[in-house]
C-alpha cells in the first residue's frame, strides 16, 4: 500500500483521532435513551460520525492522488506559542509593560528579520497603547507594574 | 409598506444618534482599515473587539461590529487595485482587473468604480433587508425543535457546499466544531463534559478564543511561513470620479452584481467572498459587449465590488431572522448578541425593534460614511499599506493576547488560544478550513438542545424529522444540495469556479 494523498492521510489520521477520543472520554456520562438523551448520546454520536469520515479521508487517502502536506515551518509556530504563553505566565506576576515587552521581542524573533530598533520602537508603542486603552480606557483588571513594584506604581498612578 | 416605512423611520432614529453614529463610524473605518491591511480579515478583528464590546449597549456593539465587516468590503478592494494581493479574500477577483487598470494609470477611476458599486449594491442590500426579514422571521416563529434542528442541519450542510476545498473534510470540520461546542456543563444533566476537572472547561470554551487562535494567531503563523513579498504600486492616484460613460457603461454590471451577491449573502454559506467570485464569473459571460476581462475591464473590478458588498450585509438576514450565521463573522455576531444577553432568532425583531431596525438602518449610514470617507482618504490607507508585516503581526498578537484575557480574566484562555492556534495551522497544512469547525462550535449546543427536546416530543421516534412537512422540506434540500455538490460535473464545476479566477 503506497499512500498518495498525504495531505488527505494525515487529516484522516486526526479526524479519526479526535472522533475516538471523544467518544472514548464519552463513555464515562450516561447515555440515556432517545427520548431522555444523557450527556453522552449526541457527543458519542458525533464522534462515531466524525471517526467514519475520517477512515473515509484516511482509506481515500491511499486509492485517491492527492497533494503533498506543504513544508511545516517550526521556528515562527513555536516562537509564537512560546511568547504568548510566556505572556499568560507572566502577566499577573510581573504586570502589562513586562509581559508586552517579552512578547514583542520574543514574536519578532519567530518573524524573518529582526531589527533591534524597530522592536524597541515598536514595544514602546505598543506598551503605552496598552496601558492607556486597555487599562486606563476599559479599565480591564491587569496590573501595570511588576507586583513588587506595585506600590511604587499606584503612588506614581495617584500622582503624590 | 407603510410599516415598513414606520419601522425604517424607527431604525434611523436609533441609528442617527450621536453614540451610535460615533460607533458606527468607529467600526467602518475600522473596517476599512484591516480591509486595507492583507494579513488581519474581518473575523480576527471582531474578535478581537468583543470583549471590548460588552461595555456598550447592545445596539451600538452590533452597530461597530457590523460595521467592521462590510466596511473591510471596501477597504480589501483598495489593495486588490493598488498591490494586486487581496486585503480580504473577498477581493480576490478584483486585483484581476483592477491591478491592470492601476498598471495602465486608471487605478482612479478604478478605486472610484468600486467604492460607487458598492455603496450602490450597500443601499439596495439595505433595502432587501428590510423586506425579506419580516416575513423570514414570522415564518420562522412558527418553528418547533424539530423544525429548529433541521434548520441548522441545512445551514451547515449549504455553508460546506458552498465554501471551497474539500467537501468531505469540511464535514469533519463541522462535526469537530459541534463536538467542541459541547465542551462544558451540560445544561440537562449538569455534567461537565470533556473539562478533565479543569474548572475553566467546565464554563465551556470561549468562542473568541476559537476563532481568535484559529483566525488570528494560526493566520499569523502561517504568514511567518514564507518572506513577505509585497510590491507596491505607488502611482499617482488622481482623478478618482469615474467619467459618465464609464459609470453608464459598468451599470448593467453593478445591478447584476447587486442582485446575485444579494441572493448569495442570504444563502447560508454565503456572504462576501461567494459572492465576490459568483459575480466575476458571471460577468465574464453576460457582459456586452464581452471585452478582454483580465486585461484592466473596468466591469471586473464594478461587478465583484457590488457583489460582494451586497453579500456580506444580506447575510445578516439568516442571523436576524433564524440566528442561524451562515459564516463565521456571523458567527462571531451571534456571540455577540449571547454576551449582551440577546437570544438570537426571530423573536429579536418583535422582542427588540430598536436593535433590529437600528442596526440595518444603520447599515445605509454606514456605507454612506464609507464612500465619502474613502475616496479623500485614499492617501492614507496607501501610507498604510507601506507597513511591513513584522511590524503589523506583533501588535495582533497584544491584542489577541490581552482580548482572550478579558474575557474571563484568567490566563487559562491564553493557553487555550494557542492550542486552537496550533490546531488552526495544522488544518492550513491539511486543506481543512476553519470556517466550518466555527459554525459547528457556535451551533453544537443548540443543536444537541432542539435534538433533545424534538425528540422528548415525538417519544424518541427519529422519523418526526422526515414527517413534519417544514422539517422534511429542510432535510430534502439539504440532501439533494450534498448530492447535486457530489455529482461528477457540478463538481468539477465548483471546483472551476474558485479556481479558475
Amino acid at each position: 500500500m503506497k499512500i498518495k494523498a498525504p495531505r488527505d492521510f494525515w487529516a484522516g489520521l486526526m479526524f479519526i483521532s479526535f472522533g475516538v477520543g471523544f467518544m472514548v472520554v464519552a463513555r464515562n456520562y450516561a447515555m440515556g435513551n432517545a427520548v431522555r438523551m444523557g450527556p453522552a448520546y449526541f457527543p458519542m454520536v458525533l464522534g462515531g460520525l466524525l471517526a467514519l469520515l475520517g477512515l473515509a479521508i484516511f482509506v481515500q487517502s491511499f486509492i485517491v492522488k492527492g497533494d503533498k502536506v506543504p513544508r511545516i515551518v517550526f521556528r515562527p509556530m513555536l516562537l509564537i506559542v512560546l511568547a504568548i504563553v510566556l505572556f499568560g505566565v507572566l502577566l499577573k506576576p510581573l504586570g502589562l509593560i513586562v509581559a508586552t515587552g517579552l512578547l514583542i521581542v520574543i514574536g519578532a524573533l519567530g518573524g524573518h528579520e529582526f531589527k533591534t530598533k524597530e522592536v524597541a520602537i515598536l514595544f514602546v508603542i505598543l506598551a503605552i497603547f496598552a496601558v492607556l486603552v486597555f487599562v486606563k480606557g476599559l479599565g480591564l483588571p491587569i496590573p501595570v507594574c511588576p507586583a513588587v513594584l506595585d506600590d511604587w506604581c499606584r503612588g506614581v498612578h495617584i500622582g503624590n | 409598506m407603510e410599516s415598513l416605512l414606520a419601522n425604517l423611520g424607527l431604525g434611523f432614529g436609533v441609528a442617527l444618534t450621536p453614540l451610535n453614529l460615533l460607533y458606527c463610524f468607529g467600526g467602518v473605518l475600522l473596517g476599512t482599515l484591516i480591509g486595507v491591511l492583507p494579513g488581519i480579515g474581518p473575523v480576527a478583528t471582531i474578535a478581537m473587539l468583543l470583549p471590548v464590546t460588552f461595555t456598550l449597549p447592545p445596539v451600538s456593539a452590533l452597530i461597530m461590529l457590523a460595521g467592521i465587516y462590510y466596511g473591510a468590503q471596501y477597504g480589501g478592494s483598495t489593495t486588490a487595485i493598488l498591490v494586486n494581493i487581496p486585503g480580504e479574500s473577498s477581493s480576490v477577483v478584483t486585483a484581476l482587473d483592477g491591478y491592470k487598470m492601476a498598471r495602465q494609470g486608471r487605478a482612479g477611476p478604478a478605486l472610484g468604480i468600486a467604492a460607487l458599486g458598492s455603496f450602490f449594491a450597500g443601499c439596495v442590500s439595505t433595502v432587501i433587508i428590510a423586506l425579506f426579514a419580516p416575513p423570514l422571521a414570522e415564518v420562522a416563529l412558527k418553528f418547533g425543535p424539530t423544525e429548529y434542528f433541521s434548520l441548522m442541519v441545512l445551514g451547515l450542510i449549504a455553508a460546506v457546499v458552498l465554501a471551497h476545498g474539500s467537501l468531505i473534510k469540511a464535514i469533519a470540520m463541522v462535526l469537530l466544531g459541534l463536538l467542541l461546542g459541547l465542551v462544558g456543563t451540560d445544561v440537562n444533566s449538569g455534567v461537565a463534559r470533556y473539562s478533565f476537572g479543569v474548572s475553566e472547561l467546565s464554563d465551556g470554551i470561549g468562542f473568541v478564543t476559537v476563532a481568535m487562535g484559529m483566525f488570528g494567531i494560526a493566520e499569523i503563523v502561517a504568514n511567518l511561513d514564507h518572506r513577505e513579498a509585497r510590491d507596491i504600486f505607488v502611482a499617482k492616484v488622481s482623478n478618482l470620479m469615474p467619467s459618465w460613460k464609464e459609470i453608464k457603461f459598468c451599470m448593467p454590471a453593478i445591478l447584476r452584481g447587486t442582485m446575485l451577491g444579494s441572493a448569495l449573502g442570504i444563502l447560508p454559506g454565503g456572504g462576501a467572498l461567494l459572492a465576490s467570485f459568483a459575480a466575476y464569473t458571471l460577468e465574464k459571460k453576460a457582459a456586452r459587449p464581452p471585452r478582454n476581462f483580465g486585461e484592466g475591464d473596468i466591469r471586473g473590478v464594478a461587478a465583484p465590488e457590488s457583489a460582494n458588498n451586497a453579500g456580506a450585509q444580506t447575510s445578516f438576514i439568516p442571523l436576524l431572522t433564524l440566528g442561524i450565521p451562515s459564516n463565521p463573522v456571523m458567527a462571531l455576531m451571534i456571540g455577540a448578541m449571547m454576551i449582551q444577553g440577546i437570544a438570537p432568532g426571530p423573536q429579536v425583531m418583535t422582542e427588540r425593534p430598536q436593535l433590529f431596525w437600528g442596526m440595518i438602518a444603520s447599515m445605509w449610514v454606514g456605507n454612506l460614511m464609507l464612500v465619502i470617507l474613502n475616496l479623500p482618504l485614499i492617501g492614507i490607507w496607501i501610507k498604510l499599506l507601506t507597513i511591513p508585516y513584522r511590524i503589523l503581526y506583533p501588535a495582533i498578537l497584544l491584542f489577541c493576547c490581552v482580548g482572550v484575557y478579558s474575557v474571563n480574566n484568567t490566563s487559562f484562555d491564553i493557553y487555550l488560544m494557542c492550542v486552537f492556534a496550533v490546531l488552526g495551522y495544522i488544518g492550513v497544512k491539511l486543506e481543512c478550513e476553519p470556517a466550518p469547525l466555527i459554525l459547528g462550535f457556535i451551533l453544537g449546543p443548540l443543536m444537541e438542545e432542539n435534538l433533545r427536546r424534538a425528540m422528548l416530543l415525538s417519544r424518541g421516534d427519529a422519523s418526526v424529522f422526515f414527517t413534519k412537512p417544514i422539517s422534511a422540506v429542510l432535510l430534502g434540500v439539504g440532501l439533494i444540495l450534498l448530492l447535486i455538490v457530489l455529482a461528477p460535473t457540478v463538481r468539477k464545476k465548483r471546483e472551476e469556479a474558485f479556481v479558475e479566477v
